[in-house]
């Protein structure tokens, strides 16, 4: 199986967000909202780490 | 700081009971089923979804399973990372899965996938623990 970075880094995303928020916070709607906010880190890490490496590379 | 006799009201807020043993047991040893058995049907099976797919996603792309170890640091805490799934890291072992030599980069996305799985699963046994001891509903 051959995933792309992006790919592989969008479900590692998913699969830790959704452990965090369950596990971090105690209630349903906090869970959620801190998934979703985990999740946003991620991604948002993952673009801004991108146009970094970008940016060191030219 | 907390005074000795702080520490010990704390303790005995918190009792251990037979379910504060075996959930976290269950847990490690299956990822999810810490919450299953304390009846928390959806974070159970999200918890076992997340987890069980991670490392089955790293073994489909053909990641490495860290075995018992005393050499390289990284090794050792591969093996430990690992270690964290569970029952998925016995069956592997039992059956040889992951026993590949690392060859491209999607061969190491895979192992670090295996090992984040066994790291989620340890927090997941954590909370199934607090679960059991009434310190999280």
């Amino acid at each position: 199986m051959t995933l792309s970075h992006f790919n592989a880094a969008l479900l590692f995303s998913i699969f830790a967000s959704v452990v965090f928020g369950i596990t971090v916070k105690d209630n349903a709607r906090e869970q959620v909202r801190y998934g979703l906010y985990c999740f946003a880190m991620f991604m948002g890490g993952l673009i801004v780490a991108g146009w970094v490496m970008w940016a060191l590379r030219h | 700081m907390a005074s000795p006799s702080s520490k010990t009201e704390a303790t005995q807020s918190q009792p251990m009971t037979a379910m504060s043993v075996i959930a976290p047991a269950i847990g490690w040893l299956i990822p999810g089923a810490g919450h299953l058995i304390q009846k928390r049907w959806i974070r159970g099976v999200l918890l076992m979804t997340s987890v069980v797919t991670m490392f089955v996603l790293g073994l489909a792309m053909q990641g490495r399973v860290y075995q018992p170890n005393g050499g390289d640091i990284l090794d050792i805490l591969g093996f430990i990372g690992d270690v964290g799934a569970g029952g998925l890291y016995i069956l592997s072992r039992i059956n040889e899965w992951g026993h590949v030599v690392v060859a491209h980069a999607t061969a190491d996305y895979g192992t670090k996938y295996i090992i984040v799985a066994g790291l989620l699963n340890f927090i997941c046994v954590a909370d199934a623990y607090h679960i059991a001891i009434g310190k999280k509903p």
